[in-house]
């Protein structure tokens, strides 16, 4: 029996916040509402196509998926339930904003199975919370944080920020200070990346500056020292963990050799899969996505392959303007051969050199490195006979290093990660 | 028409400053000659090169044969030979002329004379060319037809009040030019009983001809089975085919005689055989004298050119040769460079004409081309009386054995309005100029004459000159000589390592201000690494300026979102790619525009 892990996106948020290029945005409760009811019909739809699968973790990613009420995500674990086979020791994560999540929602919440939260804190400074555009303080975290735990969650990641417009060491260093003294099972820390099309990113001029890069390298190192001192240990470029509480969900994106945990699949609007050295992503059109499984309901009607902008009624056109997201091209549009319309796109078949490259530059994202062992038992070849120039180039400028049998960043190397793993392309 | 009359030839050229309309004036002779029809005449018949029609240039000299039939009633052949536009090809334009009886002068009527106008009109009346002027573009708006007739005889010398009026464009006042090349311009000389003594204006290679020579026939004849005799190389050969020009073709005919002007080939293997202004002779009837002013085309700039990927050396090689058949003023042989591997020095008759060799091995035979900065060449007296010619600033002899250094100047003229003279002569004093003296050709306009260092225009002189004087001045040079000057060799160190590449060899005084710019341009070219690069620019060893390029403290991808491996894989493959157009110098990698940025080092202002 094969592992699945399992990734439902929810594109739906209050407010953008300034930073981000997920694809998300504000809807009405309507389109909710249709989306949740598309969610379903597509996985039990693409059921058939895992039946020789267990499903070993689940992820509800954003967007912000607590914006939905807690009976529509109960509503879709129930349809994997249903149409899988679920691992009853499975992982179900959810992330949450401290906002959009209460007393009640968190304990039905926690009885339809989600097992994992995953709280988007970004900073324990309200300034800086604002200027990032989210809708909570560091108050409203706290107080969900403790009704979560009230609610019987014993499994909880925070996600924090360094480099923020504004910050500085010392608003870093409180902001983990706050957080590890609720001791949470699990940190993300994020150094921000300012990315094309954001808020942020066409008006940066009108934020505090961000810290340069020398202050932003010394956030990243103090993380460490700090999380370690306090039991946390690094295991992948960006999270921490207690011991034994690494995500597992997310371990499946990285770890790709034979000892691979699984394959993923991804649910609903732009989510990516990656199954059998197969990968594809799902349309990010969301009138194509809502049309491809309810047709009937969705009053958005097109024919396949029309461009939804130009023949939409005017109320349709506010309604899309209301989701907050652009549409992306709905290329590669087809019949299945069952007649359904298909939604994946940018199919890919992965050849041996794109297996061995993403072993390389994905499981080097995780501190315990890639294995030589593993590597020539996946592929058939030694790490070296491929590699051997790269890593040796690495090694000898430290981004590298080798222990035992396997092969790891550096601290150096994690700050240009980037440069080092591109290397690794064949 | 096997027997031609003399008096019913007319053997021309059509001078004028870039963008007055010449080109497209010979294309509405040739339209409305006849021997086209307009469907057949693509836009510019006479640019050839696609290049040329593009950048709207002539780059070699071109020839068409067209008939008239004159309102006389009689027919007439026109041999129009076009010239090249360019002070580059000033030594083709002359050899050109050479071939003329007479000349039209085209002149923008919104414009008037500028450097070029002088420049080739002084150059035609030289050749003593009878010159009649046509005045172009009457249609535009800003047209001034009575101001420019008075500025051409107050300025030129020459009749201008019957200058036909003209749009080329529109084809209007075609014909009455046409009457006027019957009337103005002379019929040819010479006789068909003196032995034979032609000029080459021009010569290109055929693969299947082999080498087309093209001439003028002064005295004699020549025809199919005659045995030539290159007066100049020595070379002989036996004639297989002589003709005429028909637009964009070669027409065989039975004899070219005195006054014609026509191509021969023959055995001839090597367009070096038929140098540009030497003279064609009978090797069984020679003349006694050749024919007057020929010279060896001399390269004036140098530059290093390099195949940006190292395994298309051959190509690169073999693209040269093809090229050097066509264009014998190519000169290149082969060079190591430490930074960019196997390539070529290369000698060009000057920056435009670099430009377009570079442009025509990226585009006719897809090289991606390394260039590095342009020189020229050097006269280097060493102590113990050797002079060296340079071209490559890496064979610049240890300053010790060094006695002294000359470099080449010219004599440049600058027409520019009043307004911008100022700026001008500030350009001039900036680059070395010795002001020679001024003459106002009109109230509002003067001629700059300047000697400067050939090494301080060939780069981006022009450039200058135009963004100084918001485009309206115009420039024109030649070579004067060689003279004495305090030159080094500037070097270039990327993390400590020299970069033969970027050497150049600049004015003592220039070297600390050319070396900071360096510096800083390369600052800018160079991609952080993951360590800190010190970039030097040393005279003799000492170094005079330097920046550093910070080293990369973070390039991380922070979050890998929802397994879109993709969306990261693109991200790295841009970074991999980023890396393949970069030059591997020690541990640095050098992009390959960094190489150029050198040129351009005065854009900035």
């Amino acid at each position: 029996m094969d592992s699945l892990g399992v990734y439902v996106h929810i594109p739906f948020c209050v407010q953008k916040c300034v930073y981000c290029d997920f694809l998300s945005g504000p809807a009405t409760r309507q389109r909710h509402q249709e989306y949740v009811e598309a969610l379903k019909r597509e996985i039990e739809r693409e059921s058939a196509e895992y039946a020789e699968f267990e499903v070993k973790t689940i992820f509800f990613g954003g967007g912000t998926p607590s914006i939905l009420e807690a009976e529509e995500i109960g509503g879709i674990l129930d349809c994997i339930r249903e149409h899988y086979r679920l691992d009853p020791n499975a992982e179900i994560s959810m992330e949450l904003n401290p906002k959009t999540a209460a007393g009640d929602k968190l304990t039905e919440l926690r009885k339809a199975g989600i097992n994992r939260l995953s709280i988007g804190l970004q900073s324990a400074d309200n300034a800086e919370l604002k200027l990032l555009g989210r809708i909570h303080t560091y108050e409203d975290f706290c107080r969900t944080y403790y009704q979560a735990r009230e609610a019987g969650f014993r499994n909880i990641n925070i996600d924090l920020m360094s480099g923020l417009p504004g910050q500085h060491m010392e608003s870093w260093v409180q902001t983990l200070k706050n957080v590890l003294a609720l001791q949470p099972e699990h940190i993300s820390a994020y150094s921000l990346i300012i990315e094309e099309g954001t808020r942020l990113y066409d008006r940066l001029d009108e934020y505090p500056p961000i810290p340069d890069e020398e202050e932003d390298r010394q956030m990243y190192q103090e993380t460490k020292r700090i999380l370690a001192e306090y039991g946390y240990s690094r295991y992948e470029i960006s999270n921490y963990a207690k011991k034994g509480y690494e995500c597992r969900h997310n371990m499946i994106y990285w770890q790709r050799g034979v000892e691979h945990i699984a394959d993923y699949v991804g649910f609903g609007l732009g989510a990516a899969s990656t199954v059998k050295k197969k990968r594809w992503r799902n349309t990010s059109d969301m009138e194509q996505y809502l049309h491809a499984f309810c047709p009937e309901k969705h009053f958005g009607r097109r024919e396949p392959g029309q461009q939804d902008s130009q023949r939409l009624s005017a109320a349709e056109k506010n309604r899309k303007e209301d989701i907050g997201f652009q549409p992306q091209s709905n290329r590669n549009l087809s019949k299945e051969e069952s007649g359904k319309q298909t939604i994946k796109e940018d199919v890919e078949e992965l050849s041996i050199n794109d297996c061995m490259a993403e072993y390389m530059f994905l499981g080097l994202r995780m501190m315990c490195g890639v294995s030589k062992a593993e590597f020539a038992e996946s592929f058939s070849k030694s790490m070296d006979e491929v590699y051997g120039a790269v890593l040796h180039q690495w090694i000898e400028q430290g981004m590298l290093i080798q222990e035992g049998g396997s092969i790891r960043l550096t601290d150096a190397g994690i700050d240009v990660s980037n440069v080092v793993l591109a290397e690794f392309l064949l | 028409m096997s027997k031609i009359d003399q008096s019913r030839i007319r053997n021309f050229c059509i001078v004028a400053h870039i963008d007055h309309g010449k080109s497209t004036l010979a294309d509405r002779i040739i339209e409305k000659t006849g021997l086209l029809t307009s469907r057949e005449m693509q836009d510019q018949i006479l640019d050839n090169m696609e290049l040329e029609r593009e950048r709207g240039i002539t780059i070699k000299a071109q020839t068409v044969r067209t008939v008239y039939k004159a309102q006389d009633g009689n027919e007439y052949i026109f041999n129009l030979i076009d010239t090249p536009g360019h002070v580059d090809f000033n030594y083709e334009v002359s050899r050109a002329l050479a071939a003329c009886d007479g000349a039209i002068l085209v002149v923008d009527a919104a414009q008037g004379i500028e450097a070029q106008t002088l420049a080739n009109v002084y150059l035609a009346l030289d050749h003593d060319l009878d010159v009649f002027p046509v005045i172009n573009k009457i249609d535009l708006p800003s047209a001034r037809p009575d101001w420019v007739k008075n500025e051409i005889e107050d300025v030129i010398g020459i009749e201008a009040q019957d200058a036909p009026l003209i749009s080329a464009k529109n084809g209007v006042g075609i014909e009455e030019v046409l009457e006027a090349i019957v009337r103005k311009i002379p019929a040819p000389k010479g006789s068909i009983d003196n032995p034979l003594q032609a000029l080459i204006f021009d010569s290109v290679y055929d693969s299947y001809k082999g080498v087309i020579v093209f001439c003028r026939i002064m005295e004699g004849k020549v025809s199919k089975g005659t045995k030539i005799k290159m007066m100049a190389t020595g070379a002989t050969a036996d004639v297989v085919e002589v003709g005429y020009f028909g637009a964009g073709q070669f027409i065989p005919c039975d004899e070219l005689s005195a006054g014609m002007v026509g191509y021969l080939t023959a055995s001839i293997k090597n367009v070096k055989d038929t140098a540009v202004g030497d003279t064609v002779t009978d090797a069984e009837n020679p003349c006694s004298e050749p024919l007057p002013g020929y010279k060896k085309v001399q390269s004036m700039v140098y530059c290093g050119l390099y195949p940006a990927d190292g395994a298309k050396y051959p190509d690169l090689r073999d693209a040269l040769e093809k090229l050097q058949l066509n264009d014998a003023s190519l000169f290149y042989e082969p060079e190591t460079s430490v930074a960019l591997g196997f390539g070529f020095r290369c000698g060009f008759l000057g920056l435009l004409h670099l430009e377009i060799i570079q442009e025509r091995l990226e585009r006719e035979y897809n090289l991606d081309l390394v260039t590095t900065a342009p020189g020229v060449i050097y006269k280097v007296h060493k102590t113990n009386g050797e002079i060296i010619e340079l071209t490559n600033p890496s064979n610049l002899p240890d300053p010790s054995e060094i006695d002294y250094m000359e470099e080449p100047i010219v004599n440049a003229e600058i027409m520019v309005t009043t307004e911008f003279i100022g700026s001008i002569m500030e350009l001039c004093q900036e680059r070395r100029g010795r002001y020679l003296g001024m003459e106002y050709v009109e109230e509002t306009r003067a001629l700059l004459k300047y000697e400067l260092p050939l090494n301080e225009i060939i780069y981006d002189f022009f450039d200058a000159l135009k963004s100084r004087s918001r485009g309206y001045a115009s420039f024109d040079y030649d070579i004067k000589g060689y003279e004495q000057s305090e030159l080094v060799k500037l070097d270039i160190l990327i993390n400590k390592e020299e970069v033969d590449a970027l050497s150049f060899i600049v004015h003592k005084q220039s070297a600390y201000e050319r070396g900071r710019k360096m510096c800083e341009k390369l600052k800018d070219e160079i991609p952080r690494h993951l360590f800190e690069i010190p970039i030097q620019a040393a005279v003799g060893g000492k170094v005079i300026a330097r920046e550093t390029v910070k080293a990369m403290r973070k390039d991380v991808l922070a979050k890998c979102y929802g397994g879109d491996i993709t969306r990261k894989k693109k991200l790295l493959e841009k970074q991999k790619e980023g890396k393949k157009r970069m030059r591997q110098i020690g541990n640095v990698e050098i992009p390959q525009k960094a190489f150029m940025s050198v040129l351009k080092l005065d854009n900035d202002r």
